[in-house]
């Protein structure tokens, strides 16, 4: 089957990007260095080609209340046009979808960003549940928007330098909201750590952003960086520190999770009925070596194991995520099993990096 | 991506280099390189140990994945790169300086059948379909 193809496809070839099959997408992994970009985006800014990403607009009378039963998080938090909120949505079971963003755009209309592997799926399952519970409601699929993430202290000024148009209208948003600008949605959101803005924009429009972006000195950034710059920033990945069997409560989700409001929610009486066991914690390593995925963790407590591991370009050591046994303490030395040795790894509180600066 | 004549090559992307002395030098190779992008951890095999051909004997890790790296031929550890230890990064400048050890064949015709840069360059065109 051909590789889908975001808007930005030929941009990325033209700048010697290194593609690679992402999940069904051909896309950009590095465009040289992917420890380059990292540091790129931390000290000054990067632009990430996120088209790969769904946003699925959901419409109609008693949206609010149909995304107040369908998402773990609670939309009633968002009171102001532009406000964005982090959420899962579960299954009965109590099992992890998806995890999104969410944006109160007007009371008929919430615009929802997922990610890209599941979205078909995400899509299929809000349409039965609006089917049951939401008649009036309609999910409307948008897969010719694009999505241009702008990350690193500088981003914002460079995107106002790529289109001065957009400072009046983004320069007071407050971190996790959004304004539209003509055809452009701007939000002050992101998957990096950083200050930045994350653009929705409509498919014809994305090259000549893009191109605007990189003549104002954006430097584009590939999936590898996306992925180590999110690790530092303690942000959770879809598919590898939660999916359908996981609960949300034992992947560092809880703050997402509305469980006090009266409020009844999809996944709400499993997780009430199944107090978590495990946590997800930080680790990170003393010896030499690379925390990866799928690692046993060796604790006083019992086993656990690495959700997300990689080598941290900013603290120059390899960390990780890892969910083990609640009892586990922040602090604690554990062993990680790597091929035929036992590592030594510090628990750690995350985030290990926010705003440019080690944490740890 | 020129591949240099004077090195011979493994299936699993080493080369190897004959040393006046008989000794062999052993690397990884551009192509493994650039599949693996940033490199931040080597793990060398210590002097003195005895592979077998294809025996795993040493570990690169990118920030990417990890890969392992197999003995080309069968003989003795004589040398290991300590170097790379806080410079793993050399093996993306230069992979074909950036050694990782040496070693002394047990039999040095061995080296004689593995694939010359030619034969790689094949090798590793064919492995892209």
């Amino acid at each position: 089957m051909a590789l889908k193809q975001t808007p930005l496809n030929a941009a990325h070839r033209a700048m010697g990007a290194k593609m690679v099959d992402f999940g069904g997408w051909d896309m950009p992994v590095n465009y040289g260095s992917q420890i380059d970009e990292h540091h790129q985006v931390r000290n000054d800014c990067g632009m990430f080609d996120v088209s790969h990403m769904r946003v699925v607009d959901v419409k109609g009378e008693g949206v609010r209340h149909f995304l107040s039963y369908l998402l773990a998080n609670n939309v009633n938090k968002l009171t102001h046009s532009g406000k964005a909120l982090y959420s899962c949505m579960l299954l009965e079971n109590g099992g992890v979808i998806d995890d999104l963003i969410v944006y109160f755009m007007q009371e008929d209309w919430f615009r929802i960003v997922v990610n890209a592997g599941t979205a078909d799926n995400d899509i299929a399952w809000m349409q039965q549940q609006a089917a049951e519970y939401a008649p009036k409601v309609t999910i409307v699929d948008c897969p010719e928007m694009a999505i241009i993430a702008v990350q690193g202290p500088n981003a914002r000024a460079k995107v106002w330098g790529a289109m001065p148009g957009s400072k009046v209208s983004t320069e007071q948003l407050a971190p996790f909201t959004a304004a539209a600008v003509g055809a452009m949605f701007i939000a002050r959101t992101g998957y990096t750590g950083e200050d930045g803005f994350e653009v929705i924009l409509p498919a014809s429009a994305a090259p000549m952003f893009w191109a605007a972006l990189a003549e104002n000195g954006v430097k584009p950034i590939g999936l590898g960086a996306r992925d180590t710059l999110r690790l530092e920033a303690g942000m959770n990945l879809y598919g590898q520190d939660m999916n359908e069997t996981t609960n949300p409560l034992e992947a560092g989700l809880a703050w997402t999770v509305d469980l006090k409001s009266e409020r009844d929610f999809i996944g709400k009486t499993a997780l009430l009925a199944n107090p978590a066991s495990y946590k997800l914690v930080g680790l990170v390593l003393q010896d030499r070596g690379v925390l990866r995925g799928h690692q046993t963790v060796h604790t006083d407590h019992g086993d656990g194991e690495i959700t997300s591991g990689s080598f941290s370009p900013t603290l120059e050591k390899s960390i990780a995520l890892a969910r083990v046994p609640k009892a586990v303490q922040i602090g604690e030395q554990v062993k990680v099993s790597i091929r035929d040795k036992m590592l030594a790894a510090n628990v750690v509180k995350y985030p290990f990096v926010r705003n440019g600066k080690g944490l740890i | 991506m020129s591949i240099p004549a004077n090195l011979k090559y493994t299936a699993s992307h080493e080369w190897v280099r004959t040393e006046p002395d008989g000794t062999v030098t052993i690397g990884i190779t551009k192509h493994a390189e650039e599949l693996l992008g940033d490199m931040v951890f080597v793990e060398s095999p210590k002097e003195g140990r005895k592979l077998k051909v294809k025996e795993e004997c040493a570990v690169v890790e990118s920030v990417k994945a990890a890969a392992d790296i197999y003995a080309p031929i069968s003989g003795e550890v004589t040398e290991s790169n300590s170097e790379l230890d806080n410079t793993p990064e050399s093996i993306n400048s230069d992979p074909y300086s950036a050694w990782m050890f040496k070693m002394k064949p047990d039999n040095p015709d061995d080296v004689a059948a593995l694939m010359d840069a030619s034969a790689y360059q094949a090798f590793i065109d064919g492995e892209g379909h």
